[in-house]
Order: structure tokens, then C-alpha cells, then sequence
């Protein structure tokens, strides 16, 4: 009866051909990181861009071990590693504030299709409003309202993530075939036990989808929100300051945008590595 | 004759579409025998889905009245009753084949012992047992159907509903699919309804296959299958097999 078996259960590959997968899983993304470091550097010489427009890249990372204020500070990466730190601690705080607004969003609009109906188009319009807008309304005007500086600086980024996840959570509810819902029927099974056996399982991979937008997302949203909150210390202050000595010092805000990038980059494995130990699913 | 385990009187069912009322089903009267084994046979759009989704209490009638062992469908359906299996094999990818067996057992409470020891014996029975730890998506089409049937079987439903299983499937796994079909059977004590679009797989499988015509939804006619048990390969080859399903065919044009 083994003849019809599509594929072993048990396919157990060595060690040989496993590092070979490690290479050229990882040999396209360095081949473009090289790419884009040979473009950035050639255009240099080709149109002759002088270091205050566009810096060496060896200068960009040489600025990490420079010391600050006027040589005396602590060294600039351990300046960007306490600010991307703090930065990061906001972001995640705002990524699960607005990862359970938009679970219970769609749990709602799952439940009723008529709130569902008149609610969506509000959501989608929340993200239409200019981010740089509303960060200064809502971070000070929750900050006056006596509320922690944590969580008015984090309410942007769970402005961002709640989005994805209501949308992202809604279509995995829903992604439940008519036929998985008769079964569950004729089991006589309780709306409780659909919920927890059929329709939040099934929506897990739509769920994690939605949360890796967001990861990224959401330290984005820290950074903005970091900005109007008059905080001293984050990637968002930072990036300011660095902005306002850009035409002598072009070097700091690029390693600075370097970092942010880092800081998503982190979050969003965090977040893929948390999807690959809970959604058991085919491996395409 | 026994008292019938399924009986159905002036059944119909009406749909509101956007083009107007539809008629699935106008009068339909049936009743079914325990331990029998009815297909459902008519082209597309003659009901005969509607029909076992309706015994199964899966969608309700416009009027007309079923009942199983004396009680309305429903009553059945919060008995279990009912076994079902779909064309799809709708198994969950995040369970093994063993937990995919287990689901139903899991909602109706069923000690964790018990579930892995019934799951087993049913995987054994549809001949998976070296396959209890895969996931559905490592096994053929045909596999698949087998955990399938396995979960619909494991708690012993006195009916099972069968929503052309095969229908999916390949010409030689279909066949060895309707083999096995009727070993498990003849081991469970289950009345089946097996509906199909296919004239060899009805004949080969049934007590009696009910012919059913579309627009409106009804019975053309109920062909008793008088082949001995238990069918094989050969009850394939016999002229008896040929004469049923000719039989059928031609009901099947009027």
C-alpha cells in the first residue's frame, strides 16, 4: 500500500547537501548586498559625488568607533546600541498593542459581517492619514492626558500593526473551507471548539503573514512616534540630530538608517522564527 | 421487513437565487433499511448532494419531513449520527494523520487513551498504520481519503455519509478505493449513502442505487442490486454487473 506514497514521512537529509542548501540560501542576498555596495561606490567615481552628498561606505562603518561629543563621548556604537535598544523596546511594546487590537478587531468583524462591513473602511482609512500628522497629535495629546511616556511614544508603531493584523487575522478567520465547518457540525461540536480547533489554526499562517509586515512596520512607527514625545533617547532623536549635520557629517545619519535597518531586520526574524516553531505546515 | 432506518416523506427544497426560485428537490420519498448500502446517482444539478446534505441535517427542507430512528435529523446530527466524508479530503495540515483520526473523538470528550487507541485500530483498518506520525500533505490523494474515512468511521456513527469520495481520485485507486470501501463496511454495522456521478462505481458498491433526473430534483427510479457478497474483481466481469449498470444507464436518460 506504500506504493502510492507521495513522499517519505521520514526524509532525513545529511550533512553534504544540507551546507550546500545553507550556501545558496544565503549566497543570492550577499551577491546583492555586493552588488549594491559596488553600484554605490562606482557611481561615486563615475559622477564624481563628493563625500558630503554620498560618503564612502568604508567611512559609514568607520563612524561606529568614532568617539563622540568632540571625541570625548562613548564610542558611536555604543551610542546606537543603547538607542536602538530603547527604540526597539518601543516598537515591540507597539507591535503587541496593536497586534491584540487588530486580533479582536478581526475576531469582531469575523463574527458580523454588518460591523465588519461598516468598520473596514474606517480601518483602511486610518491608514491613509499622514503618519508625520497625527504622530505629534497623538503621542503629545495622550502624553497631556497623563498617560506613561512608553506608551504614548508606542502608540504609533501599534498604529501600524494593528492594520495588517485585522486585515491579515480577518482573511485567515475566514479562510476555513464550508466543508471543515460541516464536519465540525456533524461532530456537534460547540462555536467555542470551532474557534479553537478549526478557525484560529487555520488562521495562524494568514495571522504570521500579517505579523511580519507589521515587525518591520512597527519599528518604523517607534521611530515617528519617538519624534514629537521630546524623549532624548532613541533611534528617532538620533536621526534628527544627525539630519541637522548632514551636510558636514553625512556619515552619522547614514549609519544611523543603517541600524534602524537592523532593528527591523532583528524584530522580523524574531517573528519568523516564533512562526516557524508554532504553524506546523507543508514546506514549499 | 425492518423498520426502516432513514424514512422520507414529500421532501422538497427550494432555493432563492438571483435568477428566481430554484426547485433542488420536489417530492422526494425514500426510506432506507439499517446496514444498507444506497448510492445516489443522477447528473449534475438532479439534487442528489442536496439530498444527503439534508438527511445529514447540513442544510434544512423547504417542506416535507426525514427521520432518522424515529427523530428529526438534527437530533441525530447531536447524537452523532453521522459520519461524513467529503470529495475534498478536508483533513487539517497541522495534524498528523493520527490527530486528524483523533479530532472528533477530542470533541466529544474522549479520554486521550481511548481517542489513540480507537485512532488506531481505524488507521489500521484502512491500512495506515505505518503512517499514524505523517502530515496529510506527505500522502497521495488516495491516502488521504483513507484518514479521511478513518476519521469519519472512529466514533462509530451509525450512518455514514459519503459526498462522492472518489470522485477525486484516479481510475485504479478508485477502484481499489471501492474495494476496501466494502471491506470496511461489511466490519461496521453503518448504512451508508454514497452519492456518486459514476454508473460502475454505484453498481459495483450498492444494495440499491436510487436514479435521480434534475429540474426539478427527483427520483427516476430505484434499481435493486441482487450481485452476491462479498463483490470483487470479479463480480466486475459478471453479466449480471453489465445488465445493472446498463439498467441504470438507461434510467439515467429519461
Amino acid at each position: 500500500m506504500s506504493d502510492d506514497l507521495a513522499l517519505p514521512p521520514n526524509t532525513v537529509a545529511t550533512g553534504g547537501p544540507n551546507r550546500l542548501r545553507a550556501y545558496r540560501r544565503w549566497l543570492p542576498s550577499l551577491a546583492i548586498i555586493a552588488t549594491l555596495a559596488a553600484i554605490w561606490e562606482l557611481s561615486k567615481i563615475v559622477f564624481a559625488i563628493p563625500d558630503t552628498k554620498l560618503p564612502h561606505l568604508i567611512s559609514i562603518f568607520t563612524e561606529f568607533g568614532e568617539r563622540t561629543q568632540g571625541g570625548n563621548g562613548p564610542l558611536w556604537i555604543e551610542l546606537m546600541v543603547k538607542n536602538a535598544g530603547a527604540t526597539f523596546t518601543v516598537a515591540v511594546l507597539g507591535f503587541v498593542i496593536g497586534g491584540v487590537l487588530g486580533c479582536l478587531l478581526a475576531l469582531v468583524f469575523a463574527r458580523s459581517e454588518l460591523l465588519a462591513r461598516g468598520c473596514l473602511p474606517y480601518v483602511v482609512g486610518s491608514q491613509l492619514v499622514p503618519l508625520l500628522a497625527i504622530a505629534p497629535m497623538i503621542v503629545i495629546g495622550i502624553g497631556r492626558a497623563g498617560a506613561p511616556d512608553w506608551l504614548a511614544k508606542s502608540l504609533i508603531a501599534a498604529y501600524l500593526t494593528f492594520f495588517p493584523v485585522t486585515v491579515g487575522m480577518l482573511r485567515g478567520l475566514r479562510s476555513v473551507p464550508a466543508d471543515a465547518l460541516a464536519l465540525m457540525r456533524s461532530y456537534a461540536a460547540t462555536p467555542w471548539q470551532v474557534f479553537w480547533k478549526l478557525r484560529l489554526p487555520a488562521a495562524l499562517p494568514f495571522l504570521f503573514t500579517a505579523l511580519k509586515i507589521a515587525s518591520t512596520a512597527s519599528v518604523i512607527g517607534a521611530i515617528v512616534g519617538e519624534l514629537p514625545s521630546g524623549s532624548p533617547i532613541g533611534i528617532g532623536p538620533v536621526i534628527v540630530n544627525a539630519a541637522q549635520y548632514y551636510s558636514s557629517r553625512p556619515q552619522n545619519l547614514w549609519a544611523a538608517v543603517f541600524v534602524s535597518c537592523l532593528v527591523g531586520l532583528f524584530f522580523y526574524a524574531l517573528v519568523s522564527l516564533t512562526e516557524r516553531l508554532i504553524v506546523r505546515r507543508r514546506v514549499s | 421487513m425492518t423498520e426502516p432506518l432513514i424514512a422520507i416523506d414529500g421532501l422538497n427544497k427550494i432555493y432563492q437565487s438571483a435568477a428566481g426560485q430554484v426547485t433542488a428537490l420536489a417530492n422526494v420519498n425514500l426510506t432506507i433499511q439499517p446496514s444498507e448500502f444506497v448510492s445516489l446517482i443522477g447528473p449534475s444539478g438532479c439534487g442528489k448532494s442536496t439530498l444527503m446534505r439534508l438527511i445529514g441535517d447540513l442544510t434544512q427542507p423547504s417542506s416535507g419531513a426525514i427521520r432518522i430512528k424515529g427523530k428529526t435529523p438534527e437530533q441525530a446530527r447531536r447524537d452523532r449520527d453521522y459520519g461524513i466524508v467529503f470529495q475534498a479530503p478536508v483533513l487539517y495540515d497541522w495534524r498528523t494523520v493520527e490527530r486528524n483520526v483523533e479530532l472528533p473523538l477530542e470533541v466529544m470528550g474522549v479520554t486521550r487513551t481511548e481517542r489513540t487507541r480507537r485512532a488506531s485500530e481505524m488507521l489500521g483498518l484502512v491500512g495506515l498504520n505505518d503512517f499514524v506520525k505523517a502530515y496529510p500533505w506527505q500522502l497521495s490523494g488516495g491516502m488521504q481519503q483513507r484518514v479521511s474515512i478513518a476519521r469519519a468511521l472512529v466514533f462509530s456513527p451509525s450512518i455514514l455519509l459519503m459526498d462522492e469520495p472518489f470522485g477525486a481520485l484516479d481510475e485504479i485507486t478508485r477502484e481499489r478505493m471501492q474495494q476496501e470501501l466494502l471491506t470496511i463496511w461489511a466490519r461496521t454495522n453503518a448504512t451508508v449513502i454514497f452519492v456518486t456521478h459514476s454508473i460502475p462505481e454505484a453498481v459495483f458498491l450498492s444494495d440499491r442505487v436510487v436514479v435521480m433526473s434534475p429540474r426539478p430534483g427527483r427520483i427516476e427510479a430505484i434499481v435493486s442490486v441482487n450481485l452476491p457478497r462479498p463483490r470483487d474483481i470479479t463480480t466486475r466481469e459478471m453479466p449480471r454487473f453489465f445488465e445493472l449498470a446498463t439498467e441504470v444507464r438507461e434510467r439515467l436518460r429519461h
